[in-house]
This record gives C-alpha cells, sequence and structure tokens, in this order.
C-alpha cells in the first residue's frame, strides 16, 4: 500500500505540474457541455413561416391563429403572391411557407376538405421534419376543430415521456458523460505510461520491489479521481446551465460511472501496454476511445436507424451500454439495469485482465 | 551446475554460463563472474559487447535464456522479488522524472522501496549533502546541470541501502572533475561495504576498480585487477590493454 500511495502521489505531482494539460483536462469537458448544449441545438426552437392567405376569410385567419398561438411558429412575411414565395427560401427569410389559396372557407363550410400547400425547406432535412410535421399536424387539427371532421378521420395526438419537450441538452450531457471519462480515462493513463517507458524511468521502477498490481494502482488512482471530477464538471453544469433532470440516484449514478472509469483505464492500459511510442499512444487511444464513443454509441446516430451488423459492433461498446444506464438514470430515475450491468462488469474484467497481463514487469 | 543460495558471507555477485539471446542473436555468452563483497568491479567492453544485457539480467530486468546467477544471496529469477529489495540500479539514461524536483524524486523512490515518508525524510536529510544537492531540493531535476543529475540518480538509487549498486555508464558526458566526485561517491559506499559493479567507457574509471572483466561478442575475454591485465599483456596503460585484448 505504501508503495501505491508513493506512485499515486507522484503521478499526482506530475499532473498538477503540467498546468496546461490540466486546464484542458479540466476545461474540456466545460467547454463541450457548453458547446453541445446551446450551439449545436438539434432542436427547433422557433420556425419562421412565410403567410400567403389569398382567401383572406375568417376561417384563414382563424387557421393562422392556431398555428401561432402555441409560440413555436411565427409569421415573419406576409406575402402578396406566389412569385414571392420562392425567393424567401431561397434567401432563408423564412423556413417554411403556408399558401391558404381562394376558397378556403368556402370549402369548410360545405364540409369538405381544403386543401392548403405547405412548402418547407428541405436543405436541413432535421429541421425540415419537424416544420413539416408541426404544420401537418397543425392543420390538421384545425380541419378538424372547423368542421371537416368526417373527412379528416381520428387525428392521432403524439405523447413523449420522460423527455417531454424533447430537450436536446438531457439527450446530449449524458453522452457527454461518457465521451469525455472514456477520453480522459483512456488518453491521459495510456500517455502516463507509455511516457514512462519512453523516459527509461519505467526500466528503473522494475528494479524496485514493486509488484504490476501496485504499479498499475498506483498509476490509475490520479486519472480515476480526474475522470471523477470530470463527469461532477459535466453533470453539474448540465443541471445548472441547461435544466437537466435528475430522476434517480446520484449514488447510483456515482457507482455507474465508477465502473465506467475502471473499463476506460484498462482500454488506456491495455494500449499503453502495446503501443511502441507515445506518439502510437496517443492516435491509438484517440481512435478506441473517442470515435466508438461518439458514433457507435447511440450519442450522435441513434441505434435503431443503423444496419444490423454495425447495431451488434455497437453492442461492443462500452459507451453504448453505459449511455442506456445513464441516460435512464438522469430521465427515468431507473436505477438496476441487469442487462447492462453484466455487460459492462464483464468488458470491464476482459479488459482490466488483459491489461494487467500484458503489462509485465520485465523488459521482454 | 546449480548454485546455492547463501544470504550471508557468500559473494555478492556469482554468475554460472549466463546466457542471454534475442532471436538467433547471442547478446551475453555462457559468462561466469563471481564478485566478492564490497569491491568495485569494472565491467569494460565496446559499445554493443553484451555489458547492459548482463546487467540487466542480474538487476531481473530481462529473463536469462540458460544459466543461473545469484546476487546478494538470491537467486535471478526465483527469488527476484526479494533480490530487488537489496540492489540498486543505475542506468546510462539516469531515469529520473525531469518534472519533479530534486525532493520530490528522492521521496518517490524512497517510496517505491517501501520507506516510511519519515525514514525517507532522515536518509534524505543525510545523504543530500554529501551529494552537493542539498541546497537544491526544491529545483526540477530537469533543470540541474548533468553532473548533479548523475549524483542524484546514484542518490535515489542507494536511498534503501542496497547491498549490491548496478551502475551501467555512470558518468557518461561530465568533464573529469565531476567524474572524480562522482568515484569519491563509489569509494565511499565500497569501504561501507557496498558491492559496486559498473561499466564504463573511460579508461581511467578502470584504474580506480578492484578488478576489471573486459567484455567482447558477449563473452568475458579479459578478468584481473587492472595491474594484473597490464602485466599479463605487457601493456603500460588500461588503454593499450583494452585495444589488445578486444582487438585481437
Amino acid at each position: 500500500m505504501k508503495r501505491v500511495l508513493a506512485i499515486a502521489r507522484k503521478e499526482l505531482a506530475h499532473i498538477l505540474r503540467d498546468r496546461r494539460s490540466l486546464a484542458v483536462a479540466l476545461l474540456m469537458p466545460l467547454a463541450m457541455v457548453l458547446l453541445y448544449g446551446a450551439a449545436i441545438d438539434m432542436e427547433l426552437r422557433l420556425l419562421h413561416v412565410g403567410l400567403l392567405d389569398e382567401d383572406c376569410s375568417e376561417a384563414s385567419r382563424e387557421l393562422v391563429r392556431a398555428l401561432t398561438s402555441s409560440g413555436f411558429a411565427v409569421v415573419s412575411e406576409r406575402l402578396e403572391n406566389r412569385a414571392a414565395v420562392e425567393p424567401g427560401l431561397r434567401q432563408g427569410r423564412f423556413l417554411a411557407a403556408l399558401i391558404i389559396p381562394t376558397g378556403f372557407a368556402r370549402q369548410l363550410e360545405r364540409g369538405e376538405r381544403a386543401p392548403l400547400q405547405i412548402l418547407v425547406d428541405g436543405s436541413d432535412a432535421a429541421t425540415a421534419a419537424i416544420a413539416s410535421h408541426y404544420l401537418d399536424a397543425v392543420v390538421a387539427l384545425e380541419n378538424a376543430r372547423q368542421g371537416a371532421a368526417s373527412a379528416a378521420g381520428p387525428v392521432p395526438r403524439p405523447r413523449v415521456w420522460f423527455n417531454p419537450q424533447l430537450r436536446s441538452p438531457d439527450f446530449v450531457v449524458p453522452g457527454l458523460v461518457a465521451l469525455i471519462l472514456m477520453m480522459v480515462c483512456a488518453l491521459l493513463t495510456s500517455i502516463a505510461i507509455t511516457r514512462e517507458r519512453e523516459n527509461g524511468t519505467l526500466e528503473q521502477i522494475l528494479t524496485t520491489p514493486v509488484t504490476p498490481i501496485q504499479m498499475v494502482l498506483g498509476k490509475v488512482l490520479p486519472y480515476v479521481a480526474l475522470g471523477a471530477l470530470d463527469a461532477a464538471i459535466i453533470l453539474l453544469t448540465g443541471k445548472l446551465a441547461f435544466g437537466v433532470p435528475m430522476a434517480g440516484s446520484w449514488w447510483v449514478l456515482a457507482a455507474y460511472c465508477l465502473l465506467f472509469i475502471m473499463i476506460a483505464l484498462g482500454v488506456g492500459l491495455l494500449i499503453s501496454a502495446r503501443a511502441s511510442s507515445l506518439r502510437v499512444a496517443m492516435i491509438a487511444a484517440i481512435l478506441a476511445t473517442m470515435l466508438p464513443s461518439m458514433i457507435l454509441s447511440g450519442f450522435v446516430f441513434p441505434l435503431a436507424s443503423m444496419p444490423v451488423p454495425l447495431r451488434l459492433l455497437c453492442q461492443l461498446m462500452p459507451a453504448t451500454h453505459f449511455l442506456v444506464i445513464i441516460r435512464s438514470i438522469l430521465l427515468k430515475g431507473q436505477s438496476w439495469f441487469p442487462l447492462q450491468t453484466l455487460a459492462l462488469a464483464l468488458m470491464g474484467f476482459v479488459l482490466i485482465t488483459a491489461a494487467v497481463r500484458s503489462f509485465r514487469l520485465d523488459l521482454e | 551446475m546449480s548454485i546455492v543460495a547463501l544470504p550471508t558471507g557468500g559473494p555478492a555477485v556469482l554468475a554460472r554460463g549466463l546466457t542471454k539471446r534475442f532471436g538467433k542473436f547471442t547478446a551475453v555468452d555462457a559468462i561466469d563472474l563471481e564478485v566478492p563483497r564490497g569491491e568495485i568491479f569494472g565491467f569494460l567492453g565496446a559499445n554493443g559487447a553484451g555489458k547492459t544485457t548482463a546487467i540487466r539480467m542480474l538487476c531481473g530486468l530481462l529473463k536469462p535464456s540458460a544459466g543461473e546467477a545469484c546476487v546478494a544471496g538470491y537467486r535471478v529469477g526465483p527469488e527476484s522479488e526479494r533480490l530487488k529489495r537489496h540492489i540498486g540500479y543505475m542506468s546510462q539514461r539516469f531515469s529520473l522524472y525531469d518534472d519533479l524536483t530534486v525532493r520530490e524524486n528522492v521521496a518517490f523512490f524512497g517510496g517505491v522501496y517501501g520507506l516510511s515518508p519519515r525514514r525517507v525524510d532522515e536518509r534524505a536529510a543525510a545523504l543530500l549533502p554529501r551529494l552537493d544537492l542539498a541546497r537544491d531540493q526544491g529545483r526540477l531535476a530537469g533543470s540541474l546541470p548533468l553532473g548533479y543529475k548523475q549524483r542524484l540518480a546514484l542518490g535515489c538509487a542507494m536511498l534503501h541501502k542496497p547491498r549490491v549498486l548496478f551502475l551501467d555508464e555512470p558518468t557518461g558526458g561530465v568533464d573529469p572533475l565531476a567524474r572524480r566526485r562522482f568515484w569519491d561517491l563509489i569509494y565511499e559506499q565500497s569501504a561501507a561495504g557496498v558491492t559496486v559493479f559498473v561499466t564504463t567507457h573511460y579508461m581511467d574509471e578502470a584504474e580506480y576498480c578492484g578488478r576489471v572483466s573486459i567484455m567482447a561478442q558477449g563473452r568475458i575475454v579479459a578478468l584481473d585487477t587492472p595491474a594484473g591485465l597490464k602485466r599479463g599483456t605487457s601493456r603500460r596503460s588500461m588503454q593499450d590493454v583494452f585495444l589488445a585484448v578486444v582487438g585481437s
């Protein structure tokens, strides 16, 4: 234990002495939460609509009121004629155009389904889909209300649970915890150990009575602390700056974060045991942690939309399971995940065993 | 042939047929050595002669391909863990942490040898003035001049009072004065009963050793006192002895 502490204390001295790396390790998570949470917002908050009301009737005004009453859509421009629609969309003055043709009110009175035209700027596919769904829904509701119920039929009203406003920070912040923990723990430990090998200090340590377990423990202990600190920074920033909810228990969350940190450390150790140089270790660590945690985990691209082989590959990524867990804790308040826990524990066991085995205490 | 471990009284370093092969290349070829306690044993040889590989085997850093060795009374291999408590090793890269201070380096190496912080303080207080490093305790090791770094590395390697010190080219690249001061420290250790096993390129340093072995192509080609070597080869300096032995 004395030896483990001596190594851990030395490692901590390295971390504290290298102010620039320390600043990166602490500020990067903060910057990422703020960036992802605010700037790269995947939701549409305000839909600008161009309106061409050729009917100018009570019914058409009613429709426009219904459209804008939620505060989600605003009529940013009243158009004079159909020729004005295209330039407006083209120049991005509005994302969607609603055309209410002459005779709209008359057709509604006769109980017919009144035709409308909705044009949406499709150059941003995600936004276009949200806009067109919203307009479709409003129009269908309005049709039903104004007496064309028989023609419109039943109108589905979807309700979203757990994240009712579909706010993206609630979704992104847990993903960032996985990403940052993976990066900090795996990248920094692999660098720390490879650097000792390159500087020849590992050779020096190998002539002392330190065992591989003591060496590995002492080496990773400070990075466990740093990873936990980073996770706390992300979660607190998410809560304070974006109001990300915490439906579950902090203790359960901390326990799962610790389990995930162990896995990340295993990845880092394994890389450092195999890497021939510092440069190789860094590239390998970035490839092995950042890309899978972002792309193959359901963080950026939903698993449900992936082809089957890719989805199976995702199941091999620790971040995939951790994401399910952390999102469920934060948003649903769930606290027991038998399947994911088993998967993570298994991965952790395999990785750490492999890492300790390959971390041999001689030079061969 | 097998070696009986003798924790007390036996030779400090004993090797019989010690061999290291890397693939088809034989780096160390069946060397025999016997170094009594307290001796300063010089290990000479051209670059690539196998000196460093031999030392690494004796320290338990490399596994011998064949043969046996016994250091400080413990067998290399089966008793490596206990052996490591009683040896000090300083490599030619004198592996210090450049971003840590002199004091932090000392504390770390004391810690990995299992010394309590109090014990480290006591030993550092006694050792650092002798190494002429007392005033530089708060300096980063990376900012020290080469000669100071070498003395610090030696200090770190003997903090735990080892019975055998392995020094692999400890004085490369410094001026004769710094080398002289380093050797004063080696003499001090030897006088205190520590066995010093040292490799060097400098022929004047070879003169300081009790006995000298010369390695070439993985074998020991000569082993005697400096005076004996000069007599045996009828040469006047160690330089000429070395050229005569290695060149032949």
